[in-house]
């Protein structure tokens, strides 16, 4: 399917057998610029149609992966398979790949169907009109065709780098950053209409965003990447619910890290007790990474509930405390609290509002309960706040 | 409040109109002095020019003594004597124009583009690009005569590797005056082009490399048509003057078939005092510019673009 040879460009590798999207495999991908290693030694497979988020902070070498699978950058070691062949070496043009790029990259010379149509007259496809008509449609931009890009608004726009991907029915769509630059409600309804023509299309996309909430809104599978690697993948449930790194359970979400030593393993219950400066914690073992040593206990803050007074937790309940209430913030559906606990640091529980109004005011004495179920554990060298969200970082 | 509404300011409130007459009094002053400069240096005289145009012989008067008349046909007399003068500066001018494209879009490319991002390299270039205007450009003319010359390296050369036949120079001749008119007009091309290029956006051409084009569909597809304005320009800004140009043509030409209109223009006014003539052909040569370079820019479709 995919060509080596074919430089004078009209002889275009894709086939209308890309229809149903391929397999995309990574092997022991290593990409350095210099002395710096920005992607390390990754190996990855994403099954044909499905909706494959790369998640990661800026410099975390989520684009690079996708511009190697573009073939815009080559690898310095590894190969890359798309549906099963080696596509490593070949240039951009070559791969039965398309791109949505960030900036949207739409020529601006040519009116927006010339720009759709511009990778079905490269690969010298029949029925260019038709396609470019169809394609359009899917983006609801069909009564824009003759504008130029400059006419659009930028989700027009956005709509428009999408159609011209689609249209081509490549193997593997690479979407890097695509809905970065929207306002935050267009954003929001993009992302619903992504998933929608994903599963309409039934392509294999590969999505690039720093952006967690977009990634478990859209993806099958979530690689979260840090520094050149992926930390964990997984469906968005599983990562959010049993992160395996402080760095997962950090950028994914929030969580309440606190350092603790396995003191006893109780094989019949299969459960681990840690202990937290004096408390005893219990851990299933499976949610924990180690079974011994140096462990960082975590719980997720919706997780947690907030003891007054002389309120009892369930057996089942691991217990932390007492704590002062430092700040309570009302936000709607929930209230959030920031609960400081003397010798632990600060945890952070969002409450329900489900009686309504906020019970627990600023100052008050309490302890802080979770299901046992719910807590997992980390390796204990993890730094507790690694992949910790810094807003003023954000692009 | 009829200048604001002639300028088109369309004031409507009476309590806006002071303001906008201020606006506009601003407006003349700031046009003043471009104005003045241009109607006293280019109005008056293309005024003149048109008058000496028409001008007649005084009867039985000295060389060089006219008066005033409307003598049209001194027109088709100076197009019928000099048609193939004019003709030769336009190919001339032409061929310049096509080389130094040649020639200069690569280097324009290559400054643009291909060091994008390697700034130091890129003043370099650009510096050496507009080097030759620190020299004059009658000795950097006069420096071709030498680098043409019958004796020079370059014949040498040409005539060891005998693609110059036995007995043929290339100094004095349409290939030296067409060298000449390229070299000098090259920086004109260059530029307007690198400014073009400069703007362009390289995600394009990845945008193009991933839409399953190869570099050179690319380049005819998406970088070529990015381009045109800068191409346009530089093409009117090396033309024009080529076409006018008489330096090259004195100082690296023969007097026989490599004559231009410039030249032309030069002699009928300083050496025959004909000046009706020459204004005839001045005023000749500015019709047939204008006329060719508005076909140009129309047909190159790069007003959207501009």
């Amino acid at each position: 399917m995919t060509s080596t040879a074919g430089t004078a460009g009209s002889a275009a590798p894709v086939g209308d057998q890309a229809d149903s999207g391929a397999d995309l495999e990574l092997t022991d991908v290593t990409k350095s610029f210099g002395d710096f290693v920005a992607v390390d030694n990754l190996s990855l497979t994403v099954p044909s149609g499905s909706f494959f988020a790369l998640l990661g902070p800026s410099g975390c070498g989520k684009t690079t992966t996708l511009r190697m699978v573009a073939g815009l950058e080559q690898p310095t070691s590894g190969t890359i398979a798309i549906g099963g062949s080696d596509v490593t070496g070949t240039r951009a043009h070559q791969r039965p790949v398309n791109t949505v790029f960030q900036s949207y990259a739409l020529f601006p010379h040519l009116s927006v169907g010339d720009n759709v149509a511009f990778g079905l007259r490269r690969s010298g496809k029949s029925e260019i009109a038709r396609r470019v008509a169809d394609g359009l449609d899917l983006v609801e931009l069909g009564h824009l065709a003759d504008r130029k890009p400059g006419q659009l608004s930028g989700g027009q726009q956005q709509r428009v780098a999408l159609a011209r991907a689609l249209v081509n029915r490549p193997s593997v769509l690479l979407l890097d950053e695509p809905l970065g630059a929207l306002d935050l409600k267009l954003r929001r309804q993009m992302q619903l209409e992504l998933k929608r023509i994903q599963t309409e299309v039934g392509l294999t996309f590969i999505h690039v965003t720093h952006d967690q909430e977009e990634a478990m809104t859209m993806a099958d599978t979530v690689a979260v990447m840090n520094r050149g690697r992926i930390e964990q993948m997984g469906t968005p449930a599983e990562l959010y619910e049993l992160p395996r790194t402080a760095f997962v359970a950090n950028f994914l979400g929030q969580s309440n890290l606190v350092p603790g030593t396995v003191v006893d393993r109780v094989t019949k219950s299969g459960l681990l007790a840690v202990d937290v400066s004096g408390t005893r914690i219990l851990v299933p073992e499976v949610r924990s990474v180690r079974s011994s040593g140096g462990v960082l206990v975590g719980v997720r803050p919706e997780k947690l509930r907030i003891l007054v007074g002389d309120q009892e937790p369930t057996p089942a309940e691991n217990v932390l405390g007492p704590g002062t209430v430092t700040d309570v913030s009302f936000m709607g559906v929930s209230t959030q609290y920031q609960v400081e606990v003397r010798g632990l640091g600060t945890f952070g529980v969002f409450a329900q509002n489900l009686l309504g109004g906020s019970t627990v005011a600023t100052g008050a004495e309490v302890r802080l309960a979770w299901s046992v179920d719910f807590t997992f554990a980390l390796d204990g060298a993890d730094a507790p706040d690694e992949g910790t969200v810094d807003l003023d970082d954000e692009p | 409040m009829s200048i604001t509404a002639a300028l088109g300011e369309g004031g409507a409130a009476t309590g806006a109109a002071p303001r906008s007459l201020k606006r506009s009094r601003a407006h003349w002053v700031l046009l003043g002095p471009g104005l003045i400069y241009l109607v006293l240096l280019f109005v008056v005289p293309v005024g003149a020019l048109l008058a000496t145009s028409l001008y007649v012989p005084v009867p039985g008067g000295d060389i060089g003594q006219y008066q005033p008349a409307l003598h049209w046909q001194n027109y088709p007399q100076a197009i019928a004597q000099f048609w193939p003068v004019i003709l030769r500066s336009f190919w001339f001018a032409l061929l310049a124009t096509v080389a130094a494209l040649v020639i200069g879009y690569p280097m324009a490319y290559a400054i643009a583009i291909r060091a994008r991002g390697r700034t130091l390299l890129q003043g370099m270039l650009l510096v050496l690009v507009v080097a030759p205007f620190f020299t004059s450009f009658i000795l950097r003319t006069i420096a071709w005569k030498q680098i043409l010359a019958d004796d020079s390296l370059v014949v040498a050369i040409l005539h060891w590797l005998n693609l110059l036949p036995e007995g043929a120079r290339l100094t004095a001749t349409p290939f030296a005056v067409v060298c000449g008119l390229t070299y000098n007009f090259l920086p004109f091309m260059v530029l307007p082009i690198f400014a073009g290029l400069e703007r362009l956006d390289v995600r394009m051409l990845e945008a193009g490399a991933d839409l399953y084009a190869s570099p050179v569909t690319t380049f005819r597809t998406v970088t070529w048509p990015l381009s045109l304005p800068g191409v346009v320009a530089g093409t009117l800004l090396t033309f024009i003057p080529a076409v006018g140009d008489y330096v090259n043509a004195a100082l690296l030409g023969n007097n026989t078939n490599t004559t231009m209109i410039g030249q032309v223009i030069d002699a009928r006014f300083f050496k025959v005092l004909d000046y009706p003539t020459a204004a005839t052909l001045s005023v000749v040569l500015m019709a047939a510019i204008m006329l060719i370079v508005t076909v140009y820019i129309r047909r190159a479709g790069t007003e959207e673009l501009l």
